[in-house]
């Protein structure tokens, strides 16, 4: 790891970065935005959508901001007339070849197209062409692909090669007819995808979505809930997305230490229990072997006095407890103490060592 | 964990971390890209040995012998950091005494692993200047586990192979709060932060802040307390978020247990093998329901924010407390910060903690005070121990409590699969989850199936001497010869009714990691 630090100016501003730092990077950093369609922090830099091109003092055409590192004394400019009309003569192509139905498209409020569009101002009316029109893939249980509205950025393509190393999906074919596919087309299946929902989570567009997130709300009407994962001892952070009391699905996290992002089927997709119709609603005591709903205060009041009467009758010992290694640590806390100070003894452990 | 990517070569032992814990496979094959090495020591072909240097396949229980061979190798060929072992620790004269008595040959014949590989990944992980070591539930969960874990470490220290970015031994945890839950000492013979019950200060501190006595007798483990209440002595139980009647080895056991407890409490969400045994049960709050924090396996301590109100009205904090109160003893906070300020009172190494500083990236534990920036590698400078020195153990090779016999003649190792977890009353409950792995199937080799006339598909009855269960057969080239394996997700098919009562003598974790069955066509 080189640690060396370079000067270099950006929009005339003087800034330091280490040394292999990319002009991208370091304009992030610096506070200065730059589009990007086929970038994410995750992924090798690319190259591949040209929005991120800056002029650099000295050389005659502008460069990809993502793939030039910064070199001591670069003098960096990231908006000038010259960018902009590149930038959206680019995003008036990719907009030609686009179904543009944001009204009814499910990444609209977090589509990065649509808000490039908005920004720079450019419709699909420029260009006048062919126009991909290939069904909408809804062949599993998570992932729903519309290709129709992909633009090619292999950021899918890339995550499932570069981070997950599994090659589910590829870019197939050649010229105006490439597309994102599996192997032989075949419906992502056990056999063929671990149902990660990484690719949906890079997707800048609507080609990739949640299934099970569909129709069930806009990006504005929910908030996010930054937490952690509830499933292994990884520790993953992630957003839950949630409308009118509801977790109706979840986001990657790109800043959370563990993951940067990345998630597994349990912790992108494992959330359903939540809502499920089975969750226990209320207290239940057993009568004549049968389980019947009761008050909190019924079923509390009874706990308490059976763990009085034990206790009377057998000593604090004949009780103890165990807690659970998949509830907070302050629930934990709040047993071991009860169990030590409130009824008396050290019986207590938790299912870590089994 | 993103040290896992920095590693010149991972020495990965009894853990399979791209279905148990997939993101940490996402580090492990990060650092394969940047060119890493790696060793894979398993009983099982897993989805990693593909990508492998070299595979240890060794057989479950003989996880001893292969680690003292290794050392073997390395000590005979001069391969040990020779400066560090002499700075840095102590018992090196036993370890190696006793590696001594483990030649390759020898070990061969107790692991079933070829000499020329095990010769081969000991100079691999000796000689790189990076090697870390991460191990899982494959290790501890056999009756030599807290021996197995011991061992790992004299091979790093034997190499130096620690206190180091890149280099170490990283534990793999199985479930989301298991550090925390065991930081938190929810064990009988620590208090909170690592501080023994038995020592009268520690005592003392807990009792004045507590504000009542704490017994100064040892209290039961999980499977002790179930011993003890076959045996009539132990007879009110309260249990939190856990099914012991799914999850739990030799469930013949448990549930006479549960059957025998005069009032049995379960807390959870769903009703599962283990809600059929309470008298009460109360409804639990989901993660998404509360505020708190879980502690990861590299000891980062992170935010759990409540998105939504509980669903039946409570958090499992708040539950307790109505319950502590109502038995005498008032117990109230507003928020859970407030239980975590008055964690960090009493833990040492939790002192530097509250939830203002915890943000969205957490704090690793030690943290001892407001201006700590937590700790990402222990050990740099010197180890937690009164003289400073790294202890290695000389181990002798012991096996596994059961033993495969004409009757029962393979051994059943048992595990977890990416889509689901534990007994997986959560996982289940998506629905596309649900479909994507519906049932439990038994990995057997295409030999062991052939001798025994079993089809890819066809349902078998596996039987040990504890139970039998009847599951679909999946013949694949994960499983070896002799060596069959089941997860434990399905209540349609417990495994549990199969593994052995053997624990871990030290730790008291079960031995789910080798039992002996035998598999008949059904």
């Amino acid at each position: 790891m080189n640690e060396k630090m370079i000067a270099a100016q950006i929009n005339g501003l003087e800034v330091y970065c280490r040394q292999g730092t990319t002009v991208l990077a370091m304009a992030r950093a610096a506070g200065c935005f730059i589009p990007t369609l086929c970038d994410d922090p995750r992924l090798e830099a690319y190259g591949g959508c040209r929005l991120c091109v800056v002029e650099i003092k000295g050389l005659e055409y502008p460069q990809t901001a993502c793939t030039t590192p910064v070199a001591a004394g670069m003098e960096i400019v990231t908006e000038s007339a010259k960018l902009t009309r590149i930038r959206r003569n680019i995003l008036a192509l990719l907009l030609a070849n686009h179904p543009n139905d944001c009204m009814r498209c499910e990444a609209t409020g977090a589509c990065t197209l649509q808000d490039l569009a908005y920004r720079y101002n450019v419709d699909g009316s420029r260009f006048n062409g062919d126009q991909t029109r290939l069904p909408r893939r809804d062949d599993n249980d998570f992932i729903t692909f519309e290709p129709d509205k992909c633009i090619l950025c292999g950021r899918c393509v890339r995550i499932c090669h570069e981070v997950m190393m599994d090659g589910t999906i590829d870019l197939i074919g050649k010229g105006f007819n490439t597309r994102v596919d599996t192997a032989w087309s075949k419906p992502r299946s056990k056999e063929n995808c671990e149902f990660c929902g990484q690719c949906v989570s890079t997707c800048p567009t609507g080609a990739l979505t949640d299934k099970m997130s569909r129709g069930l709300g806009r990006p504005y009407e929910t908030t996010k809930v930054r937490t952690t994962c509830c499933y292994c001892g990884t520790g993953c952070g992630l957003d839950l997305k949630v409308k009118d009391g509801k977790v109706i699905g979840v986001a990657s996290a790109l800043d959370a230490p563990s993951n940067q992002g990345n998630l597994c089927i349990k912790g992108r997709y494992g959330y359903q229990f939540i809502h499920s119709p089975e969750r226990i609603k209320t207290p239940l005591i057993k009568r004549d072997g049968k389980f019947e709903a009761a008050s909190w205060d019924e079923a509390l009041d009874l706990v308490a006095g059976k763990f009085i009467e034990i206790r009377k009758k057998h000593g604090p010992d004949a009780l103890g407890g165990v807690a659970s290694a998949r509830c907070t640590s302050e629930d934990c806390y709040v047993m071991l103490k009860w169990v030590r100070a409130g009824i008396g003894t050290n019986n207590i452990d938790n299912c870590a060592r089994v | 964990m993103d040290q896992i990517a920095e590693a010149d070569t991972i020495f990965l032992f009894g853990s399979n971390p791209t279905e148990c814990h997939p993101i940490v496979g996402l580090h492990l094959k990060k650092g394969l890209r940047r060119g890493a090495k790696l060793i894979v020591a398993d009983p099982r072909r897993i989805d990693l040995v593909d990508r492998a240097d070299i595979w240890l396949g060794l057989k479950p229980g003989s996880n001893l012998a292969l680690i003292n061979g290794m050392l073997n190798v390395i000590l005979t060929n001069g391969w040990e950091n020779k400066e560090y072992i002499a700075t840095r620790t102590e018992g090196f004269v036993e370890v190696k005494a006793n590696a001594l008595l483990y030649p390759p040959e020898r070990v061969e014949k107790l692991t079933g692993v070829a000499k020329e590989t095990i010769i081969a990944a000991a100079e691999l992980y000796a000689k790189s200047d990076k090697s870390m070591i991460v191990y899982g539930l494959g290790v501890t969960e056999h009756i030599t586990g807290t021996e197995n874990a011991m061992a790992m470490g004299t091979l790093a220290l034997v190499c130096g192979h620690l206190g180091r970015r890149g280099a170490g031994v990283m534990s793999l945890r199985g479930q989301n709060n298991v550090q925390g839950a065991t930081d938190m000492a929810a064990v009988p013979h620590m208090l909170p932060g690592y501080q023994l019950v038995s020592e009268p200060e520690v005592r003392a501190k807990f009792e004045k802040k507590w504000q009542a006595p704490i017994s100064p007798r040892p209290g039961l483990e999980s499977l002790e307390m179930y011993d003890a209440a076959r045996a009539g002595k132990f007879k009110g139980m309260f249990l939190m978020g856990v099914d012991p009647a799914q999850t739990d080895p030799d469930l013949h056991a448990v549930r006479k247990s549960l059957n025998a407890l005069d009032f049995l409490v379960v807390l959870d969400m769903f009703h599962t093998e283990t809600t059929a045994f309470a008298d009460v049960i109360l409804p639990g709050a989901s993660f998404a329901e509360k505020d708190g924090t879980f502690t990861n396996l590299e000891r980062r301590i992170q935010r759990v924010n409540k998105a939504i109100e509980p669903i039946a009205g409570k958090a499992e904090w708040q539950i307790i407390c109505e319950i502590a109160t109502r038995m005498g003893y008032p117990m109230h906070y507003n928020h859970p910060a407030e239980i975590m300020n008055e964690i960090a009172s009493l833990a040492p190494n939790w002192a530097g903690i509250d939830y203002q500083r915890l943000g969205t990236q957490g704090l690793q534990w030690p943290c001892p005070s407001k201006d700590h920036p937590g700790t990402a590698t222990r050990y740099e400078d010197d180890f937690p121990r009164y003289n400073k020195l790294g202890r290695m153990i000389a181990l002798d090779h012991v096996g596994s409590g059961e033993i495969p016999d004409h009757q029962y003649p393979l051994i059943l190792t048992t595990g977890r699969r990416r889509e689901h977890h534990n007994n997986a009353s959560m996982t289940m409950r998506t629905e596309g989850i649900a479909k994507l792995v519906p049932e439990e199937l038994l990995e057997i080799s295409s030999g062991d199936a052939t001798r025994l006339g079993i089809d890819d598909g066809d349902y078998v009855r596996v039987v040990s001497r504890r139970g039998q269960i009847k599951v679909k057969s999946w013949v694949t080239t994960r499983a070896q010869d002799g060596i069959v394996f089941l997860a434990f997700h399905h209540r349609e098919a417990l495994t549990n009714d199969l593994t052995s009562g053997f624990r871990d003598p030290i730790t008291s974790t079960p031995e789910y990691k080798s039992c002996a069955v035998r598999v008949e066509k059904s």
